[in-house]
């Protein structure tokens, strides 16, 4: 370095990542510095993920990595496979986005953490157990010595997330990579998670280079931010000063992607749906000889109505019984309680009578690979449901239909004959919503529709799904965990907490006057940027 | 064959066509799938290649077809009003005389014994028997070709047999699930409990097992081993988020199940359709071997190889039914490994150009 202010902890300078011949990300210069957050933000795709690794030498073979690599004063380009090992763990830990994968099932949490601890230390028995605890204590597990013993499907998310938190401070790394860490948790728990990460770093003075796609994060929590696009880096420098004026088009794109806008008002007030003490419950697994235990009630009963052209957003975390709500109202699954839609009554019907009222109400999913079959060309995937309730339209007619329906969902009309892999998510997506609204259903049910899309994408979801809503008189259930796109999309919002209403009502009220407590770790950890 | 005509081309959906590319893009696969066809095509007019009637006739101005009706002695001046053998030196002196015959390239069936042989049988190869003989002079090339077809006959019937039992009671169980599967798990295991070969053994005993018995008997037990693979894919299959789309859609069971379900269970269960096709070939073999398989006297590859065994001094038995056999075998892995690659739509992404950059641009 030629100035004489103390080196920076991590230094790329032209870092270059190439698999094969395709370039992955091109020329990146950055610095991280003692006791700081850098965030390198972009969307999937963008090689956020790959320049860390690659910094790391933790990518396959065929990835060629050019560009100067420093940690510290230590050169990374020369390093032999036996300095990785102790660098990787040692100076340097990591943290996963996967909480559920990235540790290994068939260990005790006591021995995964011993296991940097006796790799880098050379602790071990007690005073590795020692060592654990004490761990275990900082990030904030609770009865840290019953953790000790403790596999990793005992723990939720959030838990295992603090296990690997320990792991990758153990041995006091001076860099912490956090690669998405909070991707896969639920908000509230997230905001601990980085609470606790923002904390640990400050108490040893480590630097963290933090991988994410979500700017509400990044505002919060890093204190420079590196925008990447394309595997090049767009924009650099304070976050403060980014977000207040970004000078790349494409980190201002970014920045004003948050769904915005409303629904159109509803008129109506016939109720289309309505939900009277519906509840689902699922009987738990006996033992031979033993009385079977209490059935794990999923939804405890709860009411509730939709009005032609309205949409009830329904927000909680993983596991508060929204999905199995919505499927449980679509007669999806087993539930108790009166569901009558339109002047049907749902919950009486069966077999073939039920089948023939499913055209009225259509769902999306929320993973746009899962949801469309890898095996069938778009136009069979969006005609089927087509040509099975209406078995007397001609082929021209049905793919007259299809296209009508693609160009009405924005896609191009040559796309009928290609293959669901060929499409990106916010394409499939569009392509799910083909599929539901072709049937020209009066209600469709959205689970988590925009959840494993990028910013830009959800926002684009947002609109056309408003724009089908005020053109067809659609009613909505939106399933969501992210109230922005709740906020952009929903008339009236349903709070749901295991399985229970906690709150309910007008979506604006709900979200910026919330009664109830945990509506407002909610809304508080969403981080709302104020309505438009 | 030509299923590669424009017009057939076109009428295949855009699925198959990809896959038939894939396939023909494994160039192991496609040699050993045109090999075999060439071989079994072969093997199918086997009557045209080997056999010991003239093909064609014309004797005394008139035209005969010994290769379809059975001409009694007397009509080419022999005594008796007996099946005329083309082979008798007196038949053939007079066949020479009064006109001619057209001879298949091989002048022996799978079962004619040799009387003119000067030599003991079994008899080394020479321009007589290209493979020699076996140890009741049969010509061994002839039997080799009968024998090969006979064996797929055998398999396809077989794999066909098995895979539609096992798909069909695979993929009740994993759709249903629950008490379907739970008793249909266990009478399968019961089922599947019981010994094969003791039963083929012991049914030999009291029943001289010909071809459709042999079948039958092995189609009652060689379902079970796809069942386990269907059942597990249609478990895994009913969960995932298309199929629940379809039945949102209100499409009854046996629409998801053949439409949605099914083809995904076929990669695993392509997988295992060459392990099934060599698996009966090698079964029918090994009964032939030990002799509780096919009749005796039908050409059967299995007979060779007991020959084979039993003459260490005659190699050329074991060396023929050695290459035969294990040409055959290969081939068919081969062609089966083509099969599944080109089934998988992972491989068919794989042989795309990769596409690094976000494609988020194009997401509108």
């Amino acid at each position: 370095m030629r100035d004489r202010t103390p080196p920076a902890l991590l230094r790329l300078e032209n870092f270059s990542v190439a698999f094969d011949r395709s370039t992955v990300v091109e020329r990146l210069s950055l610095e991280v510095h003692r006791g700081e957050t850098l965030a390198l933000v972009g969307e999937s795709g963008s090689g956020k993920s790959v320049s860390a690794l690659g910094a790391m030498n933790l990518l396959p073979d065929n990835a060629r990595i050019e560009g100067q690599r420093w940690l510290g004063d230590t050169d990374l380009n020369r390093l032999r496979r036996r300095d990785w090992q102790a660098l990787r763990g040692g100076r340097v830990g990591f943290i996963f986005q996967e909480p559920m994968t990235s540790l290994n099932p068939l260990h005790t949490v006591a021995k995964q953490i011993g296991e940097t601890l006796r790799l880098h230390q050379g602790l071990s028995g007690r005073g590795a157990r020692e060592r654990t605890r004490e761990l275990l204590a900082q990030v904030k597990l609770p009865r840290p010595d019953e953790l000790l013993g403790a596999w990793p499907h005992q723990l939720s998310g959030g838990q295992r997330q603090r296990v690997m938190i320990a792991m990758a401070i153990a041995n006091e790394p001076e860099l912490l990579i956090a690669d998405e860490p909070t991707t896969a948790l639920d908000v509230t728990v997230q905001q601990e998670i980085l609470a606790l990460l923002d904390e640990l770093r400050q108490r040893y003075g480590m630097g963290m280079l933090f991988i994410t796609h979500d700017l509400n994060l990044v505002r919060r929590h890093a204190d420079r931010v590196c925008v990447l696009y394309g595997g090049r880096e767009q924009e650099a420098g304070g976050v403060a000063e980014v977000f207040r004026s970004p000078r790349s088009a494409y980190t201002r794109t970014l920045i004003e992607a948050e769904p915005a806008g409303q629904p159109a008002p509803v008129a109506s007030s016939q109720p289309l749906l309505q939900a009277n003490d519906v509840s689902v419950s699922f009987p738990r697994p006996k033992r031979l000889f033993a009385k079977r235990p209490p059935a794990f009630e999923a939804v405890k009963p709860l009411t509730l109505t939709l009005a032609p052209g309205e949409t009830l957003g329904i927000v909680g975390e993983s596991g508060s019984g929204k999905t199995t709500l919505a499927l449980a109202l679509m007669r999806l699954t087993e539930s108790r309680g009166e569901i009558r839609f339109g002047d049907v009554r749902l919950d009486r019907l069966s077999g073939g009578e039920l089948r023939r009222q499913r055209h009225r109400f259509q769902v999306v999913f929320q993973d746009p690979f899962g949801s469309l079959s890898p095996r069938l060309p778009v136009s069979e995937i969006i005609s089927e449901g087509l040509r099975y309730h209406s078995p007397s339209l001609s082929d021209a007619e049905v793919s007259w239909r299809v296209q009508a329906t693609l160009k009405e969902v924005g896609l191009p009309a040559d796309c009928a004959s290609r293959y669901p892999h060929e499409f990106s998510g916010g394409q499939r997506q569009r392509i799910a919503v083909a599929r539901a609204i072709i049937l020209e259903p009066e209600l469709v049910v959205l689970d988590e529709p925009t959840s494993a899309l990028d910013r830009t994408v959800q926002k684009q979801l947002v609109e056309l799904l408003r724009d089908l809503q005020s053109r067809r008189g659609l009613s909505y259930l939106f399933i969501s965990h992210d109230l922005a796109v709740v906020r952009a999309m929903a008339h009236r919002v349903m709070v749901l907490k295991d399985g229970e209403v906690v709150e309910s009502g007008d979506c604006r009220t709900v979200l910026e006057r919330p009664t109830n407590d945990y509506t407002r770790a909610l809304v508080s950890a969403a981080g709302l940027s104020p309505a438009a | 064959m030509t299923p590669h005509s424009t017009t057939l081309t076109d009428r295949l959906s855009p699925i198959t066509r990809r896959r038939l590319a894939v396939f023909r893009g494994n160039r192991r696969a496609w040699v050993s799938l045109w090999l075999f066809l060439a071989l079994f095509a072969v093997s199918l007019v086997a009557e045209l290649i080997a056999n010991d009637k003239p093909l064609i006739m014309h004797y005394d101005g008139e035209w005969y077809v010994p290769l379809l009706v059975d001409y009694p002695e007397t009509e080419f001046g022999g005594f008796l009003p007996t099946r005329t053998d083309y082979h008798d030196p007196f038949i053939q002196a007079q066949i020479a005389e009064h006109g001619w015959a057209l001879w298949p390239p091989i002048p022996f069936s799978y079962q004619t014994l040799d009387m003119q042989m000067m030599r003991p049988s079994p008899a080394a190869p020479d321009g007589r028997h290209w493979l020699g003989t076996d140890d009741q002079g049969r010509d061994v090339l002839a039997r080799v070709i009968y024998g090969f077809r006979l064996s797929v006959a055998f398999a396809l019937v077989l794999t066909a047999g098995s895979l539609v039992m096992g798909v069909v009671i695979g993929g009740i169980q994993g759709y249903f699930g629950g008490k379907t599967d739970l008793i249909g798990q266990r009478l399968t295991e019961i089922w599947s409990g019981l010994p094969v070969l003791f039963l083929l053994i012991i049914l030999a005993s009291f029943v001289q097992p010909g071809f459709w018995w042999l079948l039958g008997i092995m189609l009652l037990f060689s379902w079970l081993g796809l069942v386990d693979v269907v059942r597990a894919e249609f478990l895994r299959a009913r969960n995932l988020e298309y199929v629940r789309a379809a039945k949102a859609m209100g499409l009854p069971s046996h629409l998801i199940m053949w439409r949605h379900v099914l083809p995904n269970a076929m990669v695993a269960t392509l997988t295992f359709i060459p392990f099934l096709f060599t698996g009966a070939i090698t079964t029918l073999t090994a009964l032939d071997f030990l002799g509780f398989g096919l009749p005796p006297g039908s050409p059967s590859l299995g007979e060779l190889v007991a020959q084979g065994k039993n003459n260490l001094h005659a190699p050329w038995l074991g060396i023929t039914a050695f290459v035969s056999l294990s040409l055959m075998l290969s081939l068919l892995v081969f062609i089966g490994e083509g099969l599944r690659d080109a089934f998988d739509p992972r491989h068919i992404q794989l042989s795309a150009p990769a596409t690094p950059l976000p494609r988020t641009q194009t997401d509108a």
